[in-house]
Formats: structure tokens, sequence, C-alpha cells
């Protein structure tokens, strides 16, 4: 078995002490870089150990998604080395700047961390395997055409004669990496594809993995934060010296314009002292905005002229609609929700004026170390960040959401040369989220005199996440956000899967205070509810079937149809389902990848609702590991349905209302649907992604199932605000 | 002054009579396997024993524990071998963040004492943590494995 161990991880937190130890260049050779240990690196994908054991270096994130032992089991397939002899190395950011960033992209959101790395991590794999090859070759003094590689070993075929990686590992560092590095035909992989068991289980059972919560650095102080509850407020005042006594407080600050911290021996002495500390808030402008006025806003949208255009196709779409035989209309609505990680907020940090270093979980080492730059003005040579296991991200943890990590900074600078660790007690997590995006859609369609969607009017109203986060690519776009779309949009990973001979997708935009972000999934939630709800509803008027009625949508969408069919038919779609039992559908093409679901629900005592069953489909193009796609295909529903059912962030004078799990509910095991995923990867240039597209199918095809099993279309999540609960 | 044993050691911590269980075992006696999730015993996964029952110790206040003997996922395991929840879990590959699952695994080992054979209707009773990852089908399955294995 690979181990990987909280070992592992203290041996990186180590490396900080050292500095740039990681990637140092030794007087070796011109070309020889040494990791920690000592052991030579192949590529910058590869060290090979003089055990033979292989250290493959991942800079994604892991957050439960699996993406470690994914990538690992690349590298491994194109190193053809000994899978079971597999650890892994985390490079930090700040090894990344000093070497010009060898090892690409950090970021992990967008469900980009396999298949957008997917090519480079093969060939730093498969070039490691030729250079230890060549080297074997040249100590035999034979051509490397007679020699195979597998399970870290090489054979000179003719002769029979065997070297090891490890042994070969110094000669084969000082080789000059090959330019031309062929992969494998994914047809004949041995470790990619497979349904391999984690990397990282050992640690995740018996209490030693280390999240960021759990670190522990020499002379650490412990820091609670409370920032103003209302968006967009700051602090007026506070009153230190009412808890400056009380046992462990070392210090209260503030932290920026808007929060204040208490930085304590242990945590819980931090939080109480917190707690009891007099604030004065600034409340600021937005400190009367409550949720209605903010659905007021959107409503107003619904109709208005202005609005952003993701996807045209044919004519004149408001006259055809006009002119159509049949109209349908509906309009949907999809709330605030905050990310709830199992594990808060939380970093820690050490500064000082000459140095700054992060310890904590981020789905974005390079986010982390820009915020770290950017709230320390210090060069980046002397920042650095070491991520440690993620309890959970879902996108809170990603790119464009590095608040907690400024604030961390800017506690630790309070207190120089002593580690501060910061943790948000779950109420801070809940009042600032960075939540997903309050939308609602209005949609109208018309249908000629045999029944066919002659017209489509699709039209969003509500956030802009890019606006907020991104907003140079909102003005590149004039003024539109592209991933408002997500799932509709006329061309890329994203794009519709219907067509639709006249058709508009547009987009008002209508910004709140309240703060967006990705939420996984991001705007595929609401647009897979209110495209594929709305489906249901046009086949309903064209009195036909629904799944009939979308494959005559669906020819030129050969990927979308095959998942659809194969959820159909695994469902028995068309066949009697058993008493009292109702089913439903739905698909989207999102992330670059295909995915279906459908189900079956039964509905007792008028709003007890029970998901008996969810197929799923998925065609990511390539599955890297099927074990980890069913996992990730299942969890994605227990995110999603939670949402469904539960979840709504509403506001009340300015702030959040919810506090907690007990008003922010979440799915237990007694609720949990069998799932059963089919994994049907069609191949092709382009790699889906794989955590999140799931997420965006159950949802419609459950509420399409409980408006048969009710009579019921329900048209604004969540569930629960229409009485109905998920049992 | 407030004296127990963990995981067959005794310890005497010094700390507010109301500071939670789970921050005294997290920040006094070091063993941080046992998370903070909610801190209002809604989510589980601070779930430890407490005399053989398994309870959410961010509610429990210290004071209340004076004398007892408390088990957390670090005394889980007898020596070197896994207890028979953990080995199900690594055969099942259950964990995906793994953040929950201390509590999880605590509140399921006390379900098989309780209950060695659970049918599904007495693990939907008695397993209500929170996973936001969702690991519940290879929970399930995991629960059941475990009951089936000999030790």
């Amino acid at each position: 078995m690979p181990k990987f161990t909280r070992r592992s991880f203290l041996v990186s937190t180590a490396a900080v002490g050292g500095g740039l130890a990681l990637g140092l260049r030794l007087p070796f050779g011109p070309e020889l870089v040494r990791a920690q240990d000592g052991s030579p690196e192949i590529t910058v994908w590869v060290v090979v150990r003089p055990d033979n054991t292989t250290a493959i270096r991942v800079v994604r994130a892991e957050m439960g998604q699996g993406t470690i032992t994914g990538l690992a089991q690349l590298v491994a397939e194109e190193l053809d080395c000994d899978w079971n002899k597999v650890v892994i190395e985390y490079p930090t950011p700040g090894q990344s700047v000093a070497r010009k960033r060898v090892w690409g992209e950090f970021s992990t959101g967008g469900s980009r961390g396999i298949r957008q790395s997917n090519e480079y991590v093969r060939k730093g794999g498969a070039a490691a395997r030729m250079m230890l090859v060549q080297a074997a070759a040249n100590q035999w003094k034979v051509p490397a055409a007679e020699c195979t590689a597998a399970n870290s070993v090489i054979t000179h075929t003719p002769s029979g004669r065997t070297l090891t990686y490890g042994q070969v590992a110094e000669a084969a560092a000082r080789l000059e990496q090959p330019k031309d590095v062929p992969l494998k035909d994914p047809k004949t992989w041995k470790i990619a594809g497979k349904p391999l068991k984690r990397l990282d289980t050992a640690a995740k059972v018996n209490g030693t993995m280390l999240y960021g919560m759990d670190l522990k650095l020499p002379g650490m102080l412990n820091a609670a934060v409370k920032d103003c509850p209302v968006f967009g407020g700051k602090v007026k005042s506070f009153d230190a010296a009412k808890v400056q006594g009380m046992k462990g407080v070392r210090k209260v600050v503030r932290v920026g314009d808007s929060a204040v911290a208490v930085v304590a021996d242990a945590w819980w002495q931090a939080k109480t002292a917190l707690d009891a500390l007099p604030i004065v808030w600034d409340e600021g402008p937005n400190a009367k905005v409550s949720s209605a006025d903010i659905a007021g806003m959107l409503k107003a949208g619904l109709d208005a002229d202005q609005a952003f255009v993701g996807n045209r196709a044919g004519g004149d779409v408001k006259a055809a609609l006009a002119g159509a035989a049949k109209r349908v209309e509906a309009v949907y609505a999809y709330p605030f929700q905050n990310h709830a990680c199992m594990e808060p907020m939380n970093a820690t940090v050490r500064w000082t004026p000459e140095r700054c270093e992060m310890w904590g979980p981020t789905q974005n080492g390079e986010g982390a170390f820009a915020a770290i730059l950017a709230a320390t003005g210090l060069p980046a040579d002397k920042v650095d960040v070491h991520n440690v296991m993620l309890g959970g991200g879902f996108g809170r943890r990603g790119s464009y959401a590095n608040d907690y990590v400024t604030q961390a900074v800017l506690i630790a600078k309070e207190m120089p040369g002593t580690p501060v660790k910061m943790i948000w007690s779950r109420e801070e997590d809940m009042a600032h989220g960075r939540y997903h995006p309050v939308m609602q859609c209005k949609l109208v369609g018309g249908l000629d005199a045999s029944g066919n969607l002659a017209a489509l009017h699709m039209r969003l109203s509500g956030q802009s996440i890019l606006a907020s986060v991104r907003p140079e690519i909102v003005e590149a776009q004039k003024g539109r956000d592209p991933i408002a779309f997500q799932g509709v949009f006329e061309s890329g990973e994203h794009s519709f899967s219907y067509t639709v001979p006249n058709l508009l997708i547009d987009h008002a935009m209508r910004n709140t205070h309240v703060p967006p972000g990705f939420w996984r999934g991001v705007n595929i939630n609401q647009n897979a509810i209110f495209i594929e709800c709305f489906m249901d509803e046009l086949a309903e008027a064209a009195g036909q079937d629904a799944l009939e009625f979308r494959r005559k949508l669906l020819g030129n969408h050969p990927r979308n149809l095959g998942v659809l069919n194969a959820v159909a038919e695994r469902i028995g779609w068309g066949k009697p389902a058993p008493s009292g039992v109702h089913r439903g559908l739905a698909h989207l093409h999102c992330f670059d990848s295909y995915v279906a679901a459908a189900c079956e629900i039964s509905v007792r005592e008028g709003n007890k609702v029970k998901v008996h069953r969810i197929v799923a489909a998925t065609d990511p193009g390539y599955a890297v590991n099927p074990a980890q796609i069913e996992r990730q295909v299942a969890g994605s529903f227990v995110y999603g349905l939670s949402a469904l059912f539960f979840q709504e962030c509403t506001v009340k004078d300015g702030r959040i209302e919810q506090t907690n799990f007990h008003q922010y509910n979440s799915m237990r095991i007694a609720q949990m649907p069998k799932v059963e995923t089919i994994i049907m990867p069609a191949g092709g240039t382009v790699w889906g992604g794989i955590g999140e597209p799931t997420i965006c199918v159950a949802g419609p095809a459950v509420l399409n199932a409980l408006y048969r099993a009710t009579g019921k279309r329900f048209r604004s999540v969540p569930l629960q605000n229409h009485g109905m609960d998920l049992v | 002054m407030v004296r127990f044993s963990i995981n067959g050691r005794t310890v005497d911590v010094d700390a507010d009579p109301n500071t939670p269980l789970l921050w005294v075992i997290r920040e006094q006696v070091g063993l941080t396997g046992t998370k903070y999730g909610c801190g209002v015993a809604q989510c589980g996964a601070c779930t430890v024993h407490i005399d053989g029952a398994p309870v959410r110790s961010c509610a429990m206040p210290v004071s209340a524990v004076a004398g007892k003997q408390i088990t957390t996922i670090e005394g889980l395991a007898t020596g070197g071998t896994l207890h028979k929840v953990q080995t199900a879990w690594v055969d099942l590959d259950v964990p995906q963040c793994g953040f929950c699952q201390s509590g999880m695994i605590m509140a399921v080992a006390a379900l098989l004492r309780e209950k060695p054979r659970p049918t599904d209707a007495d693990i939907d009773a008695a397993i209500t943590n929170i996973c936001r990852c969702g690991t519940f089908q290879q929970v399930r399955e995991a629960i059941h494995a475990a009951a089936k294995a000999a030790v």
C-alpha cells in the first residue's frame, strides 16, 4: 500500500525552517536538483529515492475529491513505477515562484485539477521513464530501445539484466530531459483508469491526518475573529479592557477596517473572550437590506430591457414566441447558499518584518501566496504557503476567497515572531461566506402546432460572481459575465445541450451587497434546474413524454443523448414503476463533461419525500479512477440534495440570518438514496471534470419526479419553504 | 482541576469548568483527531466515547466528565491493531476529505457495540453525523462489512 501519512505532511511543514529546501540546486551537475531528503529529481514531477520509492509531486489541493490519487496514477502510469511504493510530495508556492512556476497552476477549482494538468503531468512521468531507461542503457552500454521498464525495474531484454529505478536515479537525473515525449494510448493503461484505492485513507481513520485546524507550532497562540455581521460595515469601537484580564487572553486586535480578534493561549479562551467583548459596529449603507429587497430587485430584472446575451440562435425569439401555437411561461428562483465546509475557515501565520509564512487549507496555494504578499508588502522570496489537507473546499477555499488568509496575516502582524492559529467559529463561517449567487429566471417557450419547441427565451436575473471577484473579465466582455450562463452558454465547456430554432438566453445582472463565490457546480446548480424543469413543463404542454420531447432536441448533441439514454434505460423509463414511485430525469453539459440523472421517489403524507434511487451517468472523456468517480457522483448528490431541500441563507438587516447547522441543515445517512453510477467515457481530445458536473442533475430530476408525485411544480429552492421534507 | 481517563491514561486538566470537553481534548490533552465542526452538537465531528457511550464532546462541559473513561479516535485501535470499523473504512475507501470521519467512526463503533448486526433502520436512527462530502453510501456499506467482520 502506498503511504500517505502524517509524517509526509510534517516533512513538508519542516521544510519551512530550511527555506526552499525542496528544489535547492546543489553543485553536483548542471541540471541536478535534489529533493529535501537528498534524492534526485528526475523531472519536476518525479523524485526517485534510493530505496526505489517514487515521490510524485502534486500542487493541486486535496479536499476529498481524490485529486492526489488521480494525478499520481497518471504520473505513475507513464513512469511505469511500482504503485505500491508511491508517496506524494507537495511543492510550495514559494518554491514554485523560485523555479519559474515549473509545476504550473496550483488552483484547484472548476473541476480542473486533473483535466487541465493531465497532459503535463503525464509527460513528466513519461520523460522520467525515458531518462531512467536511458541511464540503465548507458550503464550497460546497450541501446535504450533494447530495454523495457515495469514496476520501477528496467530490464535489458536480450540479456535479462535488470536495474531498479533507485539504482539509476542519480545518473538519470543528470541526463537532459527529452523534448519529444510520446504518451501511452489510454486503452493500454494499467494504473490510470483503474479503481485504485486512495493514497490518503490510512491517516483519515485513526485521527492522525493533519488539517489546518490541528496545526501546532512552537510558541503558537490562537485567535478567534469576528467580522462586522453586515457586509460592507466597519468596526466603530471595542472595549478591550473588558476582556483583557480574562484567562489566557494575550491581545485584542483590530483586523483591517471591519473585524476584531482576540489572541489567547487556547482557542476556546479566545472565543470566550471575543463573545464577551463589547464591539460597536458602523453597519454602513447595507444595514437595512433584506431578502425581500433583493428578490424585488431580481424580479424587476426578469422583464428589464437591458440584458447580456449568452446564447442566441435563429431569428427573432420574441416574434416567434408571439406566433407560437402554444406559449408556456414560468418563473424560477435560487437562493444564497453557504458552502459549510466541515472544517471552518482557518489559517496559521507567523510574521516577522522579514518573512511571513502560512500553514493551512487552501484550494489555491498561489492565491493564498498572493494574498500574503498583498497583506504584508514583502517580496515573493520572503513569503511561503504550506498547504495541508482541506476539511472540505467546495469553492470556499478557492482562488478568489482568500479573505480568511488575509485576516490571519493581519492578526499575526500584531504578534511579530509568534505563530498565530486563527479559527473561525461555525457562526463566523455562516456569517461570512462567499455565497452561491442568488438568481431568478423567467422562461417562455413557444410550441408549434405539432408540439415542437419553436422558440425559447430564458431570462436570468441576478448576481454575477465574476463582477465581484474578477471585474476585469466582465469588463473585457463589455459588462457580461460569461459564467452566469454555465450549462446554457453559446459555446465551450458549458455549452447548451439543445438545438432550438429560435433561442435567446440572456442575463440581467443584478448584484447585491452579499459577496458571491464559486460554490460546487457554481451556476449550473440553478441553470440546470431552470432549463431541465422547464423542459418537463414544455413536454407536458406538448402532451409528450419528457424523454421523447428532449430526444427531439438532441440530434446535434450525441453525447448528451448518450448519457440521457443510459440513465433512462437503467431506471426503466417508459416501464411501469413500483406502486407509489415516480420518476424524473435531467441532463447537462458542463465542465466539459456530459452528465445525466434519473431518479425514483415517493411522497407520503403529502410532504415526506423519499428519494429511493438515483441513476447517474457521466461521460468525462477519460476516467482516471472509476472508484473515485463513483464517490464523487454520490457525494455530489448529497451536496446538491441538501441544497435542494434545506439550504437558504436569508438576509435581514443586511446580514445572514442562519448561524449554524440547526438552521442550515445537511442530509444525513437516513436520507441517502441508493446511487448507481454509469461511467461512460467517450475519449476524444477533451478531458471533462468530475467533482462538480453531476451535482446539477439530481435537483431537477427530483423536482420533475416530485411534480409527477404531487401534481405541483416547485419552482423555488429550498423545498422546505414549500413544506416539503426529505426523509 | 478535573481528573479523567483518556485512552487509558489518567490526566488532570486545569480548565474553566464550562470549557467544552472537545477543546480540552484538542488543546490541553493535545489530541486533535477529534474535530470541531459546529459547537452545538449538530454535526457529530467531535464524537468521543464516555464510559463507552457516544457523546458529542463540543457540548459537554469538562466538569461533567470527572472520573470518567474517555476514548477518542486515537484510542480506538488496540495496540497496533485497527478497530474493525477502521479496517472496514480502509477496505472500502470511505473517507473523502476525512474531516468528519473521526466522529463518524466513533459513532459507528458505539453502534456496533450496542447492536453487533445493525439493520439499515438501526443505522439510520443511530448515525446522524453530517458529512458534507457525502460519503454515506460507503459509510453504510462499511458498517455492514464491519458488522460481518470477526474482530
